[in-house]
């Protein structure tokens, strides 16, 4: 077991919440076509809040804290709020489009500790990455970004999210990091909105190109592993809880709004109202994502794939159901192995009898 | 005996996880977990308590060690979150400018 994994282990045997993601703000400078957010402000927290919600999460036993937004330097007070999770000694990752930061922003960045700084490119092609932000210039801005945090020497990701408007150019985004020195992860996942609105999932990859990317080496690593058959579920991956959110993880809205994960907008408390640490532990919500184990999932428990998928909790809550399955990784399982999940024999199955049923009401007339 | 002074670097994250501490490099992701006493002496290290004077009231004290050998394995465990960049090192106090507060 890694020492990372150690951590985290140990972390959830005491309940500690170790990692937490807070959104400093759901405005944003670009549009992307993408975005699960609604932009306007509806009551950011404030300097004094943010602050007090840090000192509450490093009570709490917060190590790992994600900055992200919106865009979270459009915050007028973004530099005293980094420097205030810094002096907490918080390992921050700062995820932005940088479009807002050049040499002296960069600077301050690394003078301030941060571990590492994540920033969306969806296209080498300026056309195709403007095209998706909605902000022209864009890919050139923060791209010049990027160049000032490499040369501050900060660890830099760039994160590309696949979807149709941008289905051919993961490629070239990643020889561009290559080129870069920078780190590069692809993101497959078009989520629904945090309204619930599914309009966005029409903008999900499809099929092929998932079949592509998932036998990229340099993507997967090991794609003989990475795509072999399902395998056999024993009582260890039954008994295992599905990922970190609400177990050692969670996500703070810019209303103060706690969540299990920003994928998974299950409102477990607010922080206007509450204290994080009773949200913590005695949140009904979040002991109820703690109840969840693959054992006791309806369809998906006895699903080939249950051993290995990586089901989401947060997309089969926003499916309507947390025990449910999430059809998006179902997908992913299938692509990957050629096995189709339960849910989906599930479904091809009520469609067939569908077809096959006569019509409950029938209308027969002869004429003579 | 030289005195030596320690202070944490500025560029680490770190919190108490139970009885450690686990610490992170911010210069090059390494994760660090640091015992017991080992966590004494990191919360101590505020850049103006000399190490003997760590060793003696927060180590000795707290466990129960002989102090020649508590300094040693202190000495040995600060040279090696030196070499890391993690722990700043100086025969003169250290004057810190990014305020930290460990928890």
């Amino acid at each position: 077991m890694s020492l990372m994994a150690e951590v985290n282990a140990k972390a959830q045997a005491l309940g500690v919440p170790i990692s937490a993601h807070l959104d400093l703000t759901y405005r944003c400078n670009e549009r992307c076509e993408h975005c699960y957010l609604e932009h306007d402000d509806k009551g950011e927290m404030t300097t004094a809040e943010i602050f007090d919600v840090f000192d509450q999460l490093a009570d709490a036993g917060v190590f790992f804290l994600v900055l992200s937004g919106g865009e979270p330097l459009l915050r007028r007070d973004f530099f005293p709020i980094l420097e205030r999770a810094r002096a907490l000694l918080f390992n921050v990752k700062l995820k932005t489009n940088a479009v807002l930061i050049r040499e002296a922003e960069a600077q301050r960045i690394r003078e301030l500790g941060v571990e590492q700084v994540q920033i969306s490119v969806y296209s080498h092609r300026p056309e195709v990455h403007d095209g998706i932000t909605k902000l022209p210039g864009s890919l050139k801005k923060t791209l010049r970004a990027i160049e000032f945090l490499k040369s501050q020497g900060l660890k830099v990701t760039i994160a590309n999210v696949l979807m149709r408007p941008n289905l051919l150019d993961s490629p070239g985004v990643q020889r561009l990091a290559a080129d870069m020195g920078v780190s590069y992860t692809l993101d497959p996942t078009i989520t629904p909105m945090m309204n619930g609105d599914t309009s966005l999932l029409s903008m999900r990859a499809p099929r092929e190109i998932l079949r592509e990317i998932f036998r990229d080496p340099s993507l997967v690593g090991n794609v003989e592993e990475f795509c072999a058959p399902p395998a056999a579920a024993d009582d260890d991956a039954l008994d295992a809880t599905p990922c970190s959110a609400g177990h050692t993880a969670c996500y703070i809205t810019p209303y103060a709004d706690v969540y299990p994960c920003v994928q998974f907008p299950l409102p477990s408390g607010n922080l206007r109202r509450q204290k994080f640490i009773d949200i913590w532990r005695n949140s009904p919500e979040l002991k109820d994502v703690r109840s969840i184990t693959a054992r006791n999932l309806p369809t998906c428990s006895s699903c080939t794939h249950v051993a290995s998928c990586s089901r989401c909790p947060g997309l089969a809550y926003m499916e309507g159901n947390m025990r449910g399955p999430s059809t998006a990784d179902c997908e992913k399982s299938f692509v990957r192995t050629g096995i189709p999940s339960a849910n989906m024999l599930a479904k091809a199955s009520a469609a067939t009898r569908r077809t096959a049923m006569p019509g409950l009401v029938q209308i027969r007339m002869a004429t003579t | 005996m030289n005195q030596k002074y320690i202070a944490r670097s500025s560029a680490i994250a770190a919190r108490k996880l139970g009885d450690e501490m686990i610490v992170m490099s911010a210069l090059n992701s390494t994760l660090f977990t640091l015992n017991e006493v080992a966590t004494v002496i990191w919360q101590a290290a505020d850049g103006q308590t000399p190490l003997s004077d760590i060793v003696q009231k927060a180590v000795c004290r707290e466990f129960d060690v002989q102090p020649e050998l508590a300094y040693q394995d202190a000495e040995a465990l600060v040279n090696d979150l030196a070499g890391h960049g993690i722990l700043l090192v100086s025969k003169q106090p250290i004057s810190t400018n990014v305020p930290q507060e460990t928890r």
